[in-house]
C-alpha cells in the first residue's frame, strides 16, 4: 500500500503514453516481480518467463526496428522510467538479469549482417533467448584499449583466441557479440564478432560467489580456436569498437535510472519505518535526526531525477549529451552511496536483515558505482569530453 | 456482436484511501488513479472474445471528468477497438450512471454489455442491475465464465456457497467478478497505437439524461482504528476468553 500523498517533481516532459507505459511497468513490477525477487535472489535465478512476460511487453526494444521485432521508435524517458521501475523491484539482480541483453541488440541492429539481425534479434527481444556483450577481459577491464583477445582470418573463418570476464547474462545467453583484436594496437585494431554459444571452442563458466546482483549470473567466457564464419564480422574490421561507443550513453543513462530507482527505495522504506517505529516514546520521524536525514534523501533524488529528465530531453531532440551522461553517472552513484548509507541507519537492526530492500541496495551500490563505467573512468570521461 | 464495456476512473487499488478534512468525501487530490479493478476484468473479456472472433466490435465508455479519457485510453491499449467519453465533472449516482450507459448502448447497437460488478471506489453494486432493468435485458450478476451458446450466454456466477449457471438470451448484460480472467498488461507497442484509436466526446446533455441528484452524502469518516492484540499464556487461556469475553464459543 502506498502513502495516500504523492511528493516529488513532475516530469514537464511526461506524455500520456509515457505516463501509461510507467504505469504498466509499475503495475507489473509490483504484482509479477516484488513478492518473488527475494526468493529469486537467494536462488540465484529468475525464472525464463520472466524474460518472455517483459519481452512481450515491448521493453527490450527501444531504437531497434520493427522488421526486427522492436518498437520502431526511440524514447529516453521510457527507457529511464523503466529502469528506475524494475530497480525498486527488491533485487537488483532481476533488473541486470533482464537487461543484461540490451547492451548487444544496439551493436547487431547496427553491424551484423542482414541475415544475422533477422534471425537473432527478435528472439532476444521478445525474451525467448538472451544476448550479452563482451568486452571487458581477465587482463583489464576499462582499458579497452589494451584488450588481447584476438581473432584472424583462416579462409571462410574467423577463428578467435582469449577470454573475456564479468559478462551479464553470459551463462544463459545464446547470442554474444565479442571484441577481438584483429590489427595494431589501441582502440583502432579491435573488431566485433557475433558468437553463438554453440560454436565450436567456446566454453563459459560462472563467476564466483559475488556481493549482490546475485539474481544475475556473471560469466567468464574462453575462447580456443573458437571458429565463427566470416560473415561474423560486425561492421567494419578494426573499427568495430569504435563504432558501439556511442552505444554505451544508453547503457549509462540505464544506470543512472537504476541508481536514481534505489535511491527512491532508500526514501520509501526509510519514510514507511520511521512513520511505524517508536522510540523515546514518538515515531522515529518526529526525530529531528532522522528527518534530516530523510530531507537530505529527498533533495539528493530531485537533483538526480531533474538531470535525469533534462538529458532524456536533450536525447530526445537529437542531442546526445556524453560528458554529461558521465557526470550524472557518478555524480548518481555517490548520492546513491549516502542515500543507501542513512537509510541503512534509519532502519537499523530491521535493515541489516537479509530479505527487506535496503540491504539489497546497501550491498549493490557498488556494482552500479563500478559497472558501465566506474566513477574514475566516468570523471576522467567526462574531462575529456569537455575538452580538458 | 458489438461488445459494450464501461469503464470508472477510482483511487488505485494500491493507495491507502483519507478523508477530507471536511467529512464530505475522500480526498481525491494529487493523488494516483486508474482503472476500477473489475472493470479491467470486464475489458479482458471483452477483448477476448473479439481475439477469439465472436465480437466485431469493442467498445469502452467512460462517463467523469477530462482525465477519464486516460481510463479509456488504458483501455484501448489491452485492445478495445474505440472509445466513448461522456464528460461530466459532477459525481453522477448509478441510476443517473445507468440512464446514459442505457442511451449509450442504444446508440451503439450493443449486443453485449460487460462491466464490473462494482466499482471500488463507493461499492454500490448498483450501476449493472440498475442498467439491465432500464435495457429490459437479462443480467448475469458475478460472473465466474460466460460462454456462448448458439443465441444465447452461460454465465457461471459465483453465489453463496458456490456457483450456480444461468442462460441468458441475448442481448444480455454480464457484470465481471474477481475470477473471471486475469487481465493482461498493455504491451508498449499497444499503448502507442491506443494513441491513434478514436474517442467520441460526448455529454450528458446529448442524451437527454437527467442527472440530478437524489442522494445526500451526510459524513464519511475513517474507519475505526483496530486495537493492537494481545498474546495468551497457552491455549487454555485462549479457550477461556473465547468462551467468557469474546463469547464465541
Amino acid at each position: 500500500m502506498t502513502s495516500h500523498t504523492q511528493f516529488g517533481l513532475a516530469n514537464p516532459f511526461d506524455t500520456p503514453e509515457r505516463k501509461a507505459f510507467r504505469e504498466t511497468i509499475q503495475n507489473f513490477v509490483a504484482t509479477e516481480i516484488r513478492p518473488y525477487a527475494h526468493e529469486w535472489d537467494e536462488a540465484g535465478q529468475v525464472p525464463w518467463e520472466l524474460h518472455e512476460k517483459l519481452g512481450a511487453l515491448g521493453v527490450f526494444g527501444f531504437g531497434i526496428d520493427e522488421k526486427y521485432g522492436g518498437l520502431g521508435f526511440e524514447d529516453p524517458f521510457m527507457r529511464s522510467d523503466y529502469a528506475v521501475t524494475m530497480a525498486m523491484c527488491g533485487a537488483g539482480g532481476v533488473a541486470a538479469a533482464l537487461g543484461a541483453r540490451s547492451i548487444s541488440t544496439d551493436p547487431i541492429q547496427k553491424l551484423a549482417s542482414e541475415d544475422i539481425k533477422l534471425r537473432v534479434l527478435p528472439e532476444i527481444l521478445s525474451g525467448r533467448k538472451g544476448g550479452s556483450l563482451g568486452i571487458t577481459e581477465p587482463g583489464g577491464g576499462s582499458d579497452v584499449a589494451a584488450l588481447t583477445t584476438t581473432a584472424r582470418q583462416e579462409g571462410e573463418e574467423w577463428v578467435l583466441n582469449g577470454s573475456k570476464t564479468f559478462i551479464t547474462g553470459g551463462m544463459e545467453s545464446d547470442y554474444f557479440v565479442i571484441a577481438a583484436r584483429t590489427g595494431g594496437p589501441g582502440l583502432t585494431g579491435i573488431s566485433l564478432f557475433f558468437v553463438e554459444a554453440d560454436a565450436p571452442g567456446f566454453t563459459r563458466t560462472p563467476l564466483a560467489k559475488k556481493m549482490g546482483w546475485w539474481a544475475s549470473n556473471q560469466a567468464t567466457l574462453y575462447f580456443d580456436e573458437c571458429r565463427v564464419p566470416a560473415g561474423n564480422l560486425m561492421g567494419q574490421k578494426d573499427y568495430g569498437f569504435l563504432q558501439i561507443v556511442n552505444n554505451f550513453n544508453y547503457e549509462r543513462l540505464g544506470l543512472v535510472g537504476c541508481a536514481l530507482g534505489m535511491m527512491k527505495v532508500c526514501l520509501e522504506d526509510s519514510i514507511e519505518w520511521a512513520q511505524e517505529r517508536h522510540t523515546f516514546g514518538k515515531p522515529l520521524i518526529k526525530h529531528q535526526v532522522i528527518r534530516h536525514k530523510i530531507a537530505d534523501m529527498s533533495a539528493k533524488i530531485d537533483a538526480v531525477q531533474s538531470n535525469l529528465w533534462i538529458m532524456c530531453a536533450q536525447i530526445d531532440a537529437g542531442n546526445m549529451p556524453v560528458a554529461e551522461i558521465c557526470k550524472a553517472k557518478f555524480a548518481a552513484t555517490k548520492a546513491l552511496e549516502f542515500c543507501a548509507s542513512e537509510a541503512m541507519q534509519i532502519l537499523g537492526g530491521a535493515g541489516y536483515l537479509r530479505g527487506n530492500r535496503i540491504e539489497n541496495v546497501y550491498r549493490e551500490v557498488k556494482v552500479i558505482a563500478i559497472g558501465g563505467g566506474s566513477e574514475e573512468i566516468m570523471k576522467d570521461l567526462a574531462m575529456r569530453q569537455m575538452g580538458l | 456482436m458489438k461488445v459494450l464495456v464501461p469503464v470508472k476512473r477510482v483511487l488505485d487499488y494500491n493507495v491507502k484511501a483519507r478523508v477530507k478534512p471536511d467529512q464530505s468525501g475522500v480526498d481525491l487530490s494529487n493523488v494516483k488513479m486508474s482503472m476500477n479493478p473489475f472493470d479491467e476484468i470486464a475489458v479482458e473479456e471483452a477483448v477476448r472474445l473479439q481475439e477469439a472472433g465472436t465480437a466485431t466490435e469493442t467498445i469502452v465508455v467512460s462517463i467523469g471528468p477530462a482525465k477519464a479519457q486516460e481510463t479509456i485510453r488504458t483501455g484501448l491499449a489491452m485492445g478495445m477497438d474505440r472509445g466513448v467519453h461522456v464528460q461530466t465533472d459532477e459525481d453522477l449516482e448509478p441510476l443517473a450512471i445507468a440512464k446514459i450507459l442505457k442511451a449509450v448502448a442504444e446508440a451503439e447497437g450493443a449486443d453485449l454489455i460487460v462491466m464490473g460488478k462494482q466499482a471500488i471506489d463507493n461499492d454500490y453494486g448498483a450501476t449493472g442491475g440498475m442498467l439491465a432493468a432500464l435495457l429490459g435485458w437479462p443480467i448475469g450478476s458475478a460472473a465466474n465464465s460466460i460462454a456462448l451458446d448458439g443465441g444465447a450466454l452461460s454465465v457461471v456466477k459465483e453465489v453463496d456457497g458456490g456457483l450456480q449457471t444461468v442462460k441468458l438470451q441475448m442481448p444480455a448484460l454480464v457484470t465481471a467478478d474477481l475470477r473471471l480472467n486475469e487481465p493482461r498488461y498493455a504491451s508498449l507497442p499497444n499503448i502507442m497505437k491506443a494513441k491513434r484509436k478514436p474517442i467520441d466526446a460526448k455529454t450528458p446533455a446529448d442524451f437527454g439524461v437527467d442527472t440530478t441528484p437524489r442522494l445526500k452524502t451526510l459524513k464519511v469518516t475513517e474507519p475505526a482504528a483496530r486495537e493492537a492484540g494481545i498474546k495468551v499464556e497457552d491455549a487454555a487461556a485462549l479457550v477461556d476468553k473465547l468462551k467468557n469475553e469474546a463469547g464465541v464459543i
